[in-house]
Parts: C-alpha cells; sequence; structure tokens
C-alpha cells in the first residue's frame, strides 16, 4: 500500500487550503508530543509536579501506584505514570463528573481493606502486601460477594487506565497501530495477514 | 437535497437552520489523534459519539426537551448544525426494494406506500450519479442495483466473516456506502483514513454541507439563516401557507419568512411538531391534520448488537486495517418471512479488527477477552494480544407501525424557547421482539462459527432480547405520511400536503413503513421527485 503524508495528499486533491486550516499535522502532532513531554521533563526538574484539580494529594497518589501496577514498564513501552495516565483521569474526573463518587469511593475502599490487613493505608504498604490486595480484587473469577464492589471498581478503573495509556503515542506504537495515514489506494490487506486467518482475495 | 434541486431550478430559497454553520474542510477533526485532546476522544454533552465527531447534537439537547408517556420509552435523536442528521450517518446507503413499497399486500400488515419502487428508480439512479455510492450488482430482489463505484476489497476479518457465512447460508456481499472510490463531479476520492464520521474535509463521503449546499451556494439563489430555531408555518385567509416564523437562538426573538411555498424537512418528528404547533381557527388541530394522523406511524429501526472475541484474530498481523468509514462487506435480509414467526427482516452491520485508532475506551472490559482481568505484566500482555481480536454485528430490522407508537404535543411543557414540545409513545410488539431474538441466535452462531466466544450473554426475553430503546437507531420515519386518501394521511405521493397545496415535506416524515435498510438514501430520493415536483409545477405555474 502507498503511504503519502497527508498534506502531499491534499495538495493533490487540491485542496492544500485545509491542511493549513487543520488542527494536526503529523509533524505538528509529533512537535506538540515533544514539547509537551519537555514541558513536563522541565516542570519535573523545577520539582513542581503537575497539580491533581480533582483527586487530594493522597488520592493522587494511590492512583499513581495502582496505575503502574496495572500496567507496568516493560521492555516494549513504559508503564502508565510514563504515560502520564494518572493526570489524564484527574481531567477524565472533571469532565465526566458522574465518574467522581463511584472513584473516590473505591479508592477509599482500597485503602479499608489495606488498613484491615496491613493496619496502614495502601500507599504506605510494602509492594508484596499491594499485591496482596490487588490479586483479591483484579481477579473476576470466583468473586465472593463480600468483595464484589472492589472488583467491580478495579474493573472500571482497569479500564480507565488501559483508555489512558493505549491512546498515548507511546501505547499507540505498542498496539502497532498502522493506520489513520493517507492512502491513495486501498489494496486490501496483506499476504500475511490473510494467510494467518486462512482466507484470500477470490 | 431539496434546496439544491429547487435553486437549480430558478427557485430562490432560504433555508432556516436551528445550529449553527458547519464547514467539513475547516472544522472537521478528521486526522486527529486521541493524545491530541486530554479526553482522549471521549463523549461528550453535545457529541456522545466522541469529541472528534462530526455531527453536534445528540438524544439530550439542553434547552430542548421532550416527554415520554409513562412506562415508553423514545429517545429522540436531533442535530443542530448545517446539514442536521446528515453529519451523522454510516453511509449506506440501501435503496429500499420492490417488497418494501408493497408490505400490506405481501402480508396484510401497514400500509401500502401509493407509490412503488419503479416510481423512484430514476431518482436513486440520479443520487447514484450526483453523490457517489459504491457496491456491487447482486441482482437480488428486494436489494436492487445501483449505479455503483467499485466497492473497496473486504479486511481480512470481513473475508473470515464472509467465510463463516457462506457455510451457513447467509448472504455476504459488498456493503453499499455514499463514499467515492474513485473522483467524482470534482470530488476527490477517500483516502482510506475511515474517518468518515468526523465530516470528510476532502468532501469524499456524503453529507449535505459537503456535497449538495456548495452547488446550491453556487446558483447564489439560496439563503441559508443559521440559528433560526423554526417554530410554526405561518398560513392566510386562502388557507394557504404564507411562510415560516422562526426565534433567532441568539437573540432569542421572534422573526417570519415569507414564501411562496414551504417546504419542511427538519427530521421526521421536528416536522409532525411543527405541524402540531401550527394552529389556528381554520387548522385546530394542527396544520394539515384534520385526519388527525400527524405524528402517528412513528417506526424506528429495531436495533441491536453482539461482539464475540475470535481467538484466531488475536495476536493479529499488524497492518493498517481502517479502511473507508464503514463495513467493506454486510448482510442484507436473506430469510423467507412466511417461513419465520416474525414478518420483517433485518440486514447486518458488521465491525471489528484493527479498524480506527485507539480513543477513549480502547480495549475496555479486558476481562471479558482472557476470562479473569488482572494486572501486571501479564495483563499488558493480555492487552496487545487481545487488541482487534473482536468482530462485532449489529441488526438494523423493520418495525411494524403500531396504534401505540406515536408523538403527539405534551399539554404542559415547553422548550427554552417557549415552543410546546413533542411527548413520545412506544410500543415494540412480538413483531419486533421475536426478530430481535432471531438477531441475537444469528449473531451468536456467526460468532460460533468463527471459532469464537460472544462478549456478553444472551439476554433474556424479559430484557427484550437486548434491543434497543426505540430511537437509538435515529431511523425514525412515519410521522407525516403519504397516502392517496387524505383521511388517513398527511401528503400526497409527492409529499405535498393534502390540505395545504403550497405544503411540502421532505424529510423522513411521509414513509409509510420503514424497511429492512437504513432509511437515507430513499429519504434523499424522495426529497429529489418532491423538489423537481414543485419545479415541475412553478414551471407550469400551476401553484
Amino acid at each position: 500500500m502507498t503511504k503519502i503524508s497527508r498534506r502531499t495528499a491534499l495538495q493533490l486533491v487540491g485542496a492544500a487550503p485545509v491542511a493549513a486550516a487543520m488542527a494536526w499535522t503529523p509533524a505538528e502532532a509529533e512537535q506538540a508530543h515533544t514539547h509537551a513531554q519537555q514541558a513536563r521533563a522541565a516542570a519535573a526538574k523545577q520539582s513542581k509536579p503537575y497539580k491533581p484539580k480533582f483527586f487530594t494529594a493522597h488520592e493522587y497518589a494511590t492512583v499513581a501506584v495502582l496505575v503502574d501496577l496495572i500496567i507496568p514498564k516493560d521492555d516494549r513501552s513504559g508503564s502508565a505514570t510514563d504515560a502520564g495516565v494518572p493526570e489524564f483521569m484527574d481531567f477524565m474526573m472533571i469532565d465526566q463528573p458522574q465518574r467522581q463518587v463511584a472513584m473516590r469511593g473505591g479508592l477509599a475502599l482500597i485503602d479499608r481493606m489495606c488498613e484491615e490487613l496491613f493496619a496502614k493505608r495502601f500507599v504506605a504498604c510494602a509492594d508484596e502486601q499491594r499485591r496482596h490486595v490487588l490479586d483479591a480484587i483484579a481477579y473476576t473469577t470466583d468473586v465472593p460477594p463480600a468483595r464484589a464492589h472492589a472488583v467491580a471498581f478495579f474493573n472500571s478503573f482497569r479500564d480507565l487506565t488501559a483508555s489512558g495509556f493505549w491512546t498515548t503515542k507511546m501505547g499507540i506504537a505498542d498496539l502497532q497501530y498502522q493506520g489513520n495515514v493517507f492512502l491513495n489506494e486501498w489494496n486490501g490487506c496483506p499476504e500475511e495477514a490473510l494467510t494467518k486467518l486462512g482466507v484470500k482475495y477470490s | 437535497m431539496a434546496a439544491k434541486v429547487l435553486c437549480e431550478a430558478g427557485a430562490d430559497v432560504v433555508m432556516l437552520e436551528a445550529g449553527a454553520m458547519w464547514d467539513t474542510e475547516k472544522d472537521s477533526r478528521m486526522s486527529a489523534w486521541a493524545y491530541d485532546s486530554p479526553r482522549r476522544g471521549a463523549s461528550t454533552a453535545e457529541r456522545p459519539f466522541g469529541e472528534f465527531d462530526g455531527c453536534i447534537g445528540g438524544w439530550e439537547i439542553e434547552g430542548e426537551p421532550y416527554t415520554q408517556a409513562p412506562g415508553t420509552t423514545f429517545d429522540w435523536f436531533r442535530a443542530r448544525m448545517l446539514g442536521g442528521r446528515t453529519n451523522h450517518w454510516g453511509r449506506i446507503s440501501l435503496r429500499f426494494g420492490p417488497d418494501d413499497f408493497k408490505r400490506r399486500s405481501l402480508d396484510g400488515l401497514g400500509d401500502d406506500w401509493p407509490i412503488g419502487y419503479d416510481d423512484l428508480k430514476p431518482y436513486f439512479d440520479k443520487l447514484d450519479r450526483l453523490v457517489g455510492i459504491f457496491g456491487s450488482a447482486e441482482n437480488l430482489p428486494n436489494e436492487p442495483n445501483g449505479i455503483f463505484l467499485p466497492p473497496p476489497r473486504p479486511r481480512c476479518y470481513e473475508l473470515l466473516i464472509k467465510q463463516a457465512c457462506d457455510r451457513l447460508g447467509v448472504t455476504c456481499i459488498p456493503s453499499r456506502l455514499s463514499i467515492l472510490t474513485r473522483p467524482l463531479n470534482g470530488r476527490a476520492a477517500c483516502h482510506y483514513c475511515g474517518q468518515c464520521g468526523r465530516g470528510c474535509a476532502t468532501h469524499s463521503n456524503f453529507s449535505s454541507p459537503s456535497v449538495l449546499l456548495p452547488p446550491a451556494l453556487a446558483t447564489g439563489r439560496l439563503r441559508i439563516i443559521a440559528n433560526a430555531m423554526a417554530r410554526e408555518v405561518t398560513t392566510g385567509e386562502s388557507g394557504l401557507a404564507t411562510g415560516v416564523s422562526y426565534i433567532n437562538r441568539t437573540d432569542r426573538r421572534d422573526y417570519a419568512v415569507r414564501a411562496r411555498i414551504v417546504v419542511l424537512a427538519p427530521s421526521a418528528c421536528e416536522s409532525a411538531r411543527m405541524l402540531l404547533n401550527s394552529k389556528s381557527s381554520r387548522f385546530p388541530n394542527g396544520l394539515a391534520n384534520s385526519s388527525g394522523v400527524v405524528g402517528r406511524y412513528l417506526t424506528d429501526s429495531t436495533g441491536l448488537s453482539v461482539s464475540g472475541y475470535i481467538p484466531k484474530m488475536a495476536n493479529g498481523v499488524a497492518h493498517n486495517e481502517d479502511g473507508v468509514g464503514g463495513m467493506h462487506l454486510y448482510m442484507p435480509w436473506w430469510l423467507d418471512n412466511k417461513k419465520l414467526d416474525f414478518p420483517r427482516g433485518y440486514h447486518i452491520e458488521l465491525g471489528g479488527g484493527r479498524r480506527s485508532a485507539p480513543s477513549f475506551g480502547v480495549m475496555g472490559g479486558i476481562q471479558r477477552f482472557n476470562g479473569k482481568g488482572g494486572y501486571g505484566k501479564q495483563l499488558k500482555d493480555d492487552y496487545r494480544q487481545y487488541y482487534g481480536s473482536t468482530v462485532s454485528f449489529s441488526g438494523r430490522g423493520e418495525m411494524v407501525p403500531n396504534d401505540d407508537t406515536y408523538c403527539d404535543l405534551d399539554p404542559r411543557v415547553v422548550d427554552t424557547y417557549g415552543i410546546p414540545v413533542l411527548r413520545f409513545h412506544f410500543k415494540f410488539t412480538d413483531h419486533e421482539y421475536l426478530q430481535a431474538k432471531h438477531m441475537q441466535d444469528t449473531f451468536r452462531q456467526i460468532i460460533q462459527e468463527l471459532g469464537g466466544t460472544p462478549l456478553s450473554p444472551m439476554p433474556s426475553r424479559e430484557s427484550g432480547y437486548g434491543l434497543e430503546a426505540g430511537g437509538r437507531i435515529i431511523h425514525e420515519v412515519g410521522t407525516t405520511r403519504m397516502g392517496a386518501d387524505p383521511r388517513t394521511s398527511v401528503v400526497n405521493q409527492f409529499c405535498q400536503a393534502h390540505e395545504v397545496k403550497n405544503l411540502f415535506i421532505a424529510d423522513g416524515g411521509p414513509f409509510v413503513s420503514n424497511a429492512d435498510k437504513n432509511v437515507t438514501w430513499t429519504l434523499l430520493a424522495l426529497s429529489m421527485r418532491t423538489a423537481e415536483y414543485i419545479a415541475l409545477l412553478r414551471s407550469q405555474l400551476s401553484l
């Protein structure tokens, strides 16, 4: 399949002004992304961390630990906090306020579990203790009624973590999504993909 | 469509638009990535289909309520922007077939249209040439061929589905979408970004502001008044329409446009609302409503969806699977209702794979895939493995009109402009529920044939087999239906009001019945026919 840049494509179809009028070209998006990263790095250097608008400092610390337990760094991509998931979650809580009570309550529920088991809150727990709690609430098989609420919260928290991670540049690259480009021709899917599914073009 | 035809025929046209102006070249968010927004593409109050969607509107609009009769649900989708709901649709462009105009003759339910397929065929042909549509000539009896551009090759999971459908005897053919696979009438061919729903900045798919309004404006005879909330059709002593009164949404004052001819096309229910609100001593029941039929015979398409996880598609080969902004294959209705326990059919729309960039909600409900959820490195790998490994099937079927389904004016509630609002009454019957059950069984059978597992359990009869509430499929029609008899219909076969000969309706209101097909293409053909009829009457000086 022939890939051409978006700007070239628009010029080809005689719609060059479109390119100028639209919000982002890939190059601009790249630039913006770099800019954002630099800004974040600079902010970190000045030791001025992101100040959450919805989460309390304690909640925000809990969120940061939780999202990295859910999506840790590995050899293919960084962690959820590397991808800015806590900042994203804070934004979504303001943007979709109907999520606030369930989020706040769910985090409180996790802290309560930790208090009962280890006499301290989740962030104060050792890694092993945190995992002990997650092992009890992160799996949807054989959930006893007493844990149903925590499991439901975790399902939803995990979904929001996934939304925050896989929609970043890093996440999209990790998933190897290859679209959102201009093609001047659609040739269907490549031979290798056809073979894997056992199908062919007649 | 009516404005274009009338302007080109030499008429001076004033168009009232309830929303703001919209320019697909400037206003489309085509090509935006989720990370371009802190919201990552999630929905907002005015864009329920995601913040990058090309349609401003939704089932709830601030300041514009509607009500529902106790115990019934109908969700009314409205767009508030130039081009209205042509900005929100799947570009699925299916001609109603010969049987769809004479259902009563075939099974005794509902009513026949006063016209047949042959009356509309020339307009369908003109529409195909004007707007552009891809597809394939299959010579199926009730799925008429069109004048098609070549269809795009299927995506690989679509081939897999076709393979399964062939084994199950389900007809699976290239879809018919109004997206250009070749340049047409000065518009560029599709560039396969798969984002039709955001509005196409290169005019390669159909929406009214992108395709029909530019030529209408080029005549110099079209004036568009934006932010004009139409309130009622005004009439004179002769009983003819004299124009439309509207409220300017910006200054909230009343204005009026005087006209020789009034064409309503604000959507089926909005037209009914305007007529019902156009009360006078001469028309105490609302305009063109001596029959009491305005608001009656409301139907929406039936609809439900089932997704499945297909292990064979897991760990897929990475490639660009965007394609056009819709399915490349679909299944038209393939069975004979005489052999089934429900009277009308449905078609099936496909989704799945790696179509469209990850955005808000991506890979949600991972526990449905891996059966457990989890966290950590294993979970991260699961996401990678399952990404792009689902297929989805959406049924869109025909509902039979019934006496309990209609809209009227709520006797107490007004909107923020002081205009009385609609009250909906809605009821499905076993005709629809049994059809929904058949959809569920079929989709689950196809998923099974693909070696997969459905991502949701089979819904019970009590939950209506998963049938979406009325209005959710956004194909409502019928509220100002056409007919030969003024006692049982609002308009004649040319969508001209029986009682007010200079009043026409060019939206879905005049439909006598829905079909197992999306309504847009038939609505456009009908609107073109209506507008050409108006132009003919004017040229004969008989109006």
